[in-house]
This record gives structure tokens, sequence and C-alpha cells, in this order.
């Protein structure tokens, strides 16, 4: 974290309570068990109605390096990151001192004795606490004590903050799934630490919680296991995958309810494959070749396996065979910082492969559109018989959301054009793969094993007819490119629209997309209380709407909010509606880190100035 | 793409299902005139129409190069996927458990699975992957006018890129150390022992590696390479000569007790093999890679059934697959209820 910004002081003088508005950072070292005491806070004063939401700012790293969570409690219901955090909880060394330095004035730290710290901010409140003594509690010793440590600053905290402590409680039971060997030792440490505080600390700061009713019939996950949720209701067949953060986090949901909610009644066997690939081109390779023979197949990756990928990308196009590809982007190019957040892989998904190609993505902005997007995918995939991408972020994707709950999808699946041998003898056996009947660019297929002597085609990435033979005959290339162009449009008009909230009298307008939808929301609600109204066009698919050029038109300014160096959707904005592109303008930001409100606002009053 | 006429002539021969084999046959070949891979085309319609396989349900994959445009020679009433430069065996892979049904018949070359192909080859072995998997090697690259492959001789020569220093790979060594249950290795001179391998590797419930010496009569048919035909002809040494017995016929074989070996298919038909001039276990996984590397001293190649096991679950197996394929299940099998779903969601709360 590097970040040198400044923020102007939320925090008051402790005559006057801060009631749930605030931000929580915990700073502890990578792989000491602090996930499970972090997730118990946030829960915590989730149950206690109080808008929440949590995010892990993490090293690549197994052990030892530091790492950091974040909890933003906000009664107004904001859950964008914050840019400094009021609340320390500092357990780590070799961090404290720059971890303090970057604490909001008038923020208080809890830290532990066990670091030799000797406080060095005025304008800071300190509490320092005897964690591993408060540990002892927990009855347990090795490595699990020094798990129970992290159990202190939740006791310390619940008594500094009020939460209560049965819904600690509740969360520490939902975490373990009522399993009561694990749940006592923490809360026996939990009830110590609370006790201790209560001897032993002298409550001087303004923060507090208060019940509220505002999360009462939410739900609270993580994207990556609400698009695995999705394509699971999608009714996936087939996967196909490969590790890598932060997308091994879908696959292993995939794993987890797969078995539980798609095993046959009847026959007790599982309607579904879930394959780990040698590497991500043998993984969108296998999901091609299931696409291909009539599953609903699909993959999860991050940007150096979508490039892997490219090959058979271009494959899948040309040649015309539904898949599924969800990229949990992260901060690239190659390596990169791949616990990091970007929205980097726009441009390079939109064109990949090679020739002429450009693919149909999907970009969900919310958990709850993660799984929409889940299932809605595969109708799409197979509908359009194309690879479709899926564009999250490791912001969506790994970190805590709240969300109403997922709606059941509607309607029946669609399946597409796909013949089979009645329709086949209907048609007196005479199709062709590749011809357009029906004027959208998308022909009829049928799938391998289908029993009729016609209904066999050869599936190619060469060049070829509408009866899929083989041809090198430049028009024939033409028409059959000129198709697929055709079908691209036909995908303009079923991608799923921008959702957007034009202000009549607006001048500017907010383009954005994915993660960065939490920032922009706030980010209004903070211009407008400065006097300046803006429009928001929040795009949740490619290619673009035609609303898009409408957006632009009625707006003077048009801004696009995007998390990468090279402004890659403003990029496309331009491209699209070229005549307009002097009213459109990047407000971009590439740092690692999830967007927040204050950085889209000072932006914006540069770019205005 | 309309039907052919399907009702036999009477004078002509007809399989089990009462089909021609002319109803087997493929696009005419673009491949150059005496190419091997045309005469290994030719055996896949010979085996399958021997055997009655049905068309309609086999699924044909490739490659690219030579080799992995053959499928288009062959069985036009099945569906083909000439996929990607050495990813065959991921592309099939998806499909044959997307669909279990189908009869996988893969069709690749030395430089498509030797080289570039390489990994995907040694884990499509490693899953088991139900598929007979016909490696055409010339040593060769023929579409790009006749590189060296990774299987070419050390030593041997070539027009264009002069000599090759490099050992070469031995594809049914590599299947073997990955455990491969079904490895043979035949020459494409060699119709009727092509012809009765293809038919126990069309048998066989796993991975059947078929590597088979296919010259190239265009850039490596020089006499000095193993990959000639020349070479074929007088350095082939027949391991173990198969006798393939389908399931539907009893034949019985005229060999001694003793010399023989009888090994059951997962059909039920039976693989006899009798040894000729060595004796050669072909259920000895030791026994076969030294019989490969002992023949490679000799700058020789064994042909027949060098490694055979059917104890491997294979990937369908594995997986265990419900009786309808995943690619056809309803709706109402991979959807599950609303009811779970505001289950999910309320745990989620």
């Amino acid at each position: 974290m590097t970040i040198l910004e400044t923020q102007a002081s939320t925090a008051a003088s402790a005559g006057e309570p801060i009631v749930n508005d605030f931000s929580i950072t915990i700073a502890t070292k990578n792989g000491s068990g602090s996930q499970t005491a972090n997730a118990t806070i946030l829960r915590a004063l989730f149950k206690m109605g109080i808008p929440v939401s949590g995010k892990n700012l993490f090293p690549s790293n197994i052990q030892g390096l530091p790492t950091w969570y974040t909890i933003r409690a906000s009664r107004e219901g904001f859950t964008a990151r914050r840019v400094r955090a009021e609340i320390l909880v500092a357990m780590n060394k070799v961090t404290v001192i720059e971890d303090v330095q970057k604490l909001e004035s008038g923020g208080m730290c809890v830290y532990s004795d066990s670091l030799g710290y000797t406080p060095q901010r005025e304008d800071v409140i300190f509490y320092k606490i005897p964690a591993g003594k408060l540990a002892n509690e927990s009855g347990l010793d090795g490595k699990l004590k020094s798990y129970a440590e992290n159990m202190a600053y939740v006791g310390v905290l619940s008594y500094l903050l009020g939460i209560e402590l049965d819904e600690i409680k509740s969360a520490l039971n939902w975490h373990f799934k009522g399993k009561t060997k694990a749940i006592e030792p923490n809360v026996k440490t939990i009830a110590a630490a609370i006790e201790w505080a209560k001897e032993n600390l002298t409550k001087t700061d303004p923060f507090r919680v208060e019940r509220m009713e505002d999360t009462k019939d939410l739900i609270m996950i993580d994207g990556n296991t609400a698009a695995a949720l999705g394509a699971v209701y999608g009714g996936v067949t087939f996967v196909a995958w490969y590790p890598i953060t932060p997308a091994t986090s879908l696959a292993d949901a995939l794993n987890v309810y797969l078995p539980q909610l798609r095993v046959d009644a009847e026959t007790k066997k599982p309607t579904y494959s879930v394959i780990q690939a040698e590497d991500e081109l043998a993984a969108l390779g296998m999901v091609i070749g299931a696409g291909w023979a009539g599953a609903r197949s699909m993959t999860s990756t991050s940007g150096p396996g979508i490039s892997l990928m490219s090959e058979f990308v271009g494959l899948g196009y040309f040649a015309e065979v539904p898949a599924v590809v969800w990229d949990i982007q992260r901060m690239g190019p190659s390596t990169g910082l791949p616990t990091r957040v970007s929205q980097g892989d726009v441009l390079g998904t939109y064109f990949l492969g090679h020739g002429d190609s450009k693919h149909v993505i999907l970009l969900p902005g919310s958990v709850k559109e993660c799984f929409e997007f889940g299932w809605r995918a595969f109708d799409l995939a197979e509908r359009l018989q194309t690879p479709v991408f899926v564009l999250s972020d490791l912001d969506i994707g790994m970190n805590q959301w709240m969300s109403e709950p997922f709606d059941y999808p509607e309607g029946q699946m669609d399946r597409g054009k796909v013949l089979t041998a009645e329709d086949l003898n209907r048609l007196e056996g005479k199709w062709a793969r590749y011809r357009d009947v029906d004027g959208d660019g998308i022909g009829y297929r049928t799938l391998p094993g289908t029993d009729h002597p016609v209904a066999a085609y050869f599936t190619r990435g060469t060049g070829h007819t509408e009866l899929a033979t083989y041809s090198e005959r430049p028009d024939h290339w033409e028409q059959n490119m000129e198709r697929l162009t055709r079908k691209f449009e036909t995908a303009r008009k079923w991608v799923p629209v921008p959702v957007e909230d034009r202000v009549e009298g607006a001048e500017i307008g907010f383009i954005g997309y994915g993660s960065t939808d939490p920032a922009i929301v706030e980010a209004r609600v903070r211009l407008e209380k400065k006097g300046l109204q803006t429009s928001y066009l929040r795009l949740r698919a490619l290619p673009l709407s035609e609303s898009v050029e409408s957006f632009i038109r009625t707006h003077d300014r048009v801004y696009v909010v995007e998390l990468n160096t090279d402004a890659q959707m403003t990029q496309l904005v331009r491209l699209d509606a070229p005549e307009l592109a002097s009213k459109v303008f990047p407000l971009n930001h590439n740092d690692g880190l999830p967007l927040t409100a204050r950085w889209i606002v000072e932006a914006l009053e540069q770019m205005e100035a | 793409m309309t039907a052919p006429t399907a009702s036999p002539r009477s004078n002509v021969k007809v399989n089990k299902l009462g089909l021609e084999k002319a109803i087997y046959k493929g696009l005419d070949s673009t491949l150059c005139n005496g190419c091997g891979h045309d005469s290994i085309s030719a055996r896949i319609i010979d085996a399958c129409f021997d055997l009655s396989i049905k068309s309609e349900r086999v699924a044909k994959f490739s490659g690219i190069g030579c080799s992995s445009k053959s499928p288009a020679y062959f069985l036009n009433r099945s569906h083909g996927f000439n996929a990607l430069h050495g990813r065959m065996p991921a592309v099939a892979t998806g499909a044959l458990i997307a669909n279990k049904d189908l009869v996988g018949i893969g069709v690749s070359g030395d430089g498509d699975t030797g080289s570039i192909g390489m990994g995907q080859f040694k884990h499509f072995v490693r899953r088991n992957v139900p598929m007979v998997y016909i490696i055409e090697n010339n040593g060769v690259y023929g579409l790009t006018k006749g590189q060296f492959s990774a299987t070419a001789d050390v030593g041997q020569e070539l027009k264009y890129v002069g000599r090759n220093e490099f050992p070469p790979i031995d594809l049914c060594l590599e299947a073997l150390v990955a455990d491969c249950g079904f490895v043979a290795r035949s020459f494409a001179g060699d119709p009727k022992q092509v012809s009765t391998l293809l038919k126990a590797a069309l048998s066989y419930k796993g991975t059947a590696i078929l590597d088979i010496i296919s010259p190239c009569v265009t850039f490596n048919d020089k006499d000095d390479s193993t990959k000639s035909y020349a070479w074929g002809k007088s350095h082939n040494e027949r391991i173990v000569d198969a006798t393939f017995i389908p399931y539907y016929e009893e034949i019985t074989v005229d060999y001694a007790e003793g010399e023989a070996k009888e090994v059951e298919l997962h059909d039920g038909s039976k693989i006899v093999l009798k040894k000729l001039d060595r004796s050669h276990d072909p259920t000895d996984r030791m026994a076969a890679i030294r019989l490969i590397e002992e023949a490679k001293e000799k700058q020789q190649f064994v042909t027949g059934l060098i490694y055979v096991n059917e104890k491997r679950m294979d990937l369908r197996e594995h997986e265990n697959l419900p009786d309808t394929p995943l690619a056809l299940l309803p709706e109402s099998k991979t959807r599950p209820s609303k009811e779970s779903l505001l289950k999910l969601m309320e745990g989620m709360k």
C-alpha cells in the first residue's frame, strides 16, 4: 500500500460519537490465521444490520508477508474502499509504523504488546493489548494458539465498538458450520479479551456501532462463489480449468456446489464433469471440444490464462463453437501483481485471437450480476454459437459483498439452433452448417452422435463453405466473414443492456463497468452534495449497446471510469462513436487497489478545472 | 448435405448393419500420391466396416498437418473436428466426456504429437481418455515443406534443412511411461497388421496409441531414414502377430498351447497374440520398454502390440458419468430447483 494521499478528517473529538461510519484496517501476516477473525467481525456487523464490505489486500505469498483486511461500515450503505481507515488493528511488527502513519487523524489503534511498538502519533488514540496472554484462555497450544491471538482483537474491538457478542458467536457458528469444537476456544478467547478490556481500557475514542435494519434480507458472498452458483443453475455440465489467482476460488466453489446440487436423485451420478487441465490452453481446448459436442461448458482464468487461450478463442470464434470463459482480472501484464485488482483485459479480450475476431463480453458489476451472468452466459454462448467471456475482477471475485438474494433464472434454458435427427428428416436432409437461414448470421448445428446419415459436418479452422467443406475461394471467405459480422450485430441486440441513470440537466455523465460501480455511486452522491449533478451509464456487456451513443449525445462531457492505464474502455467507446470521441474522456486509475469515491471526485474536479 | 442412397445392391457385400463399405468412405484425398496416410485411412474404413461400427456414433479428431487432414478422407457420416496444431487431445477430451457414447478416432502426426502437442499427448494418455489415437509418423513436417520432426533419426539428412543432430523421441515409449494401456506400432505398408491392430484398438476401452510409420513420399523417403518404405520393408521386425476376434464372431485360431496369449477386451471380444520369432509378453510393461530401447539400438522398429493392460480405469469411468451423455441431459437434470436456491440464499444471510 503506497497511499500518499491525505483524506479530510471525518473523525471528531471523543465528545461526538461516530456511529456506523468508519473503516477498519487489520494488519497481520499472511498465513497467521487472521481470516477467520476478520470474517467474524465483518459478519457480526452485517448481522447487526449495518451495511458493510470486506476487502482482503493480500500479497502473492503463502506465509509471512504483510496482509491487510479492510472492513467498511457505512450507515449510508456505501461499499467502496476508502483511502484511509479510522481504526487500525496492528498485529504485524514489520508494518506497524507505516500502518499507523496511514491512519486517519483522530483515529484509533489497537496493537499487540508483542510488537514492541511505542505510539508515535498524538492525534491517534492507542490501546495496547496482551494478545498472546489472552490467547492462553483458548486452551489451545502451538499454532492453534497463535491463531487464537487474532480472536483477542475481535474481543477488544467488540468491547470498544459495541459489537454484540451474540452476533459474534453467530458469525463464528456460521463460519465453523456449527462445529462446537472449533467455536468454543475462539469464544473463550473473545470473552477473556472483553473482560480484560473492561478492566484495563478506558474508551476515549468516538467510534461505535449501533444496530440497524439495513441488511435484514441481504446475503453476503464473494463474486467467484456467486459466479459458480450461476453456472450451477445455468446447467453447466463440463468445466475444465487451471489454477490461477484470483480465479481459483471460482473453480473451488464449483467443486463445492456441484456435488451438493447436481447429483442426479435417481441414479446418484453427477450431472457434470470437472477436469483440472494441464494448462489454460488445454482447459479451453477441452471446453471447446465439450461445447462442440453439445455440453454447456466453461472455464475460469485470469490474464495470463487468457493469453494462452487466444489460439483456441480464435478457433472457437471462426468454427463457431459455444463456450463460456470467466476472466477474473488481476493486475498485468505478465505475472504483474497477481493479488491486485485491475480491469486491464478489456481490449485484449475483446479482440482476442488471430485474424479478424471480436467477442461478446459480459461485465458483471456486482455479485448479483456474477450469479445472473453465470447462467445467462450459457444461453448467449449457445444461441450465438461462439465463446462468450465474462470479465469480472479480483475485487468483485474475491471480496465479500452484501447483496439482495439472487433471483432464480427466468424462463427455460435456450440451447440455440440445434438440429436433431427428427429435424433433419423434416428438412429432408437439406441443411448447411454455416448457412444464414434466419438473417441473424447464425447457422444451425448438429451435435456429434446425431443418428442421421447427413447429420455430420466437418469442423475446422480453415476456410470453409456453407456446407463446412474446405475452401480457399475468395468469395467463400468474404461471405463467411460478412456473416460473422452480421452475427456480431445480432449479439449487440441480445447482450444485457446498460443500466442508466440519466439526470435531467446534467452536463456530465459517467460511464463505468464492473467493480468500479460502488465508487462511482458514492462519488455521485458526494458530487451532488457539492452541487454537481451527474448521470451514470453502467455498461454490462460488449459489443456496446446503441444507447451508449445517445448517452454521450445528451451530455457535454462523458467520463469513462476504469481501472487500467491505457483507458481501454474509453478507446472502445471512441471507436464505436468516432464522431463523438471528443466528448469522451478517460478517468482511469491503476494502482492495484479497488477504486475509491474520493479518487473519482478529485480526478473529476481536476479534469473539470 | 443430402443423404446418399442407403439401399445396398444385392451383389455388394454388407456388414452386420446392412451397410456397404462405400458408406464408410470419405472425401477424395488431397495428399500426395502414394502417401502412407491414405492407406491408413483405407484401413480405418475397413476396420469400421468390418466391426459394423455405425459412423454416426464416431467422432473424428485431428490436429494440424498432413496427417490431420486425413479425417476428411474417411467416414463421411461422422462428425469431425480438425482442431489446432498439437491440441487434438484437449478437444477430444472435452468432446468424449461431453458425450460418452461417441467412438473417438484421432489422427495426429509426429510433429503434432511429438513436438507441439507432446504435453497434451502425455496428459491425454495419463487421463486414459477413451480414443484410438493414431500417429501417422513420417519424421518430417510435410505441409511446411520438409523440416525434421522430433521423431527424425539422428544423423538423418534432408534436402533443405541438412542434418538432424538430436536423438528421436519414441512416441510408443512416451506412451508407455505415461502408463498407456494399449501401445502398438505398425507400418503403413502392412495393411493386414494395421487392420488387425486398429480393430483391437477400437475395442479397447481407454486410450489406444497406434504409432504407424507412414513414409512421406515427397520429403522423407530416403532409404537411410527409418521412416522410409525401403527401411520399413527390410527392418520391420514383427514382435507379435495379433489376431483380432470381434465379439460377435467365434474364430478358432490355429496356434499351439503355450505359445499364444489371449487378452479379453472390455466389450467381450478377445485379442489373441501369436508370438513369432521373439518371446515378447505384451502384458509386461518393463519388457515392452526394454523391447523398444533394444530395437532402437539396432535401428529397428518393432511392430505389433507392444503393450496391453485392461486394468486401468478410463476417464469416463473416473468421472462416473451418467447414462445419458452430459451434452444431452435435459434441463430438469441440470438446473437445480428454485427451492434449493432459496435455501442457499437463506444460509448466506
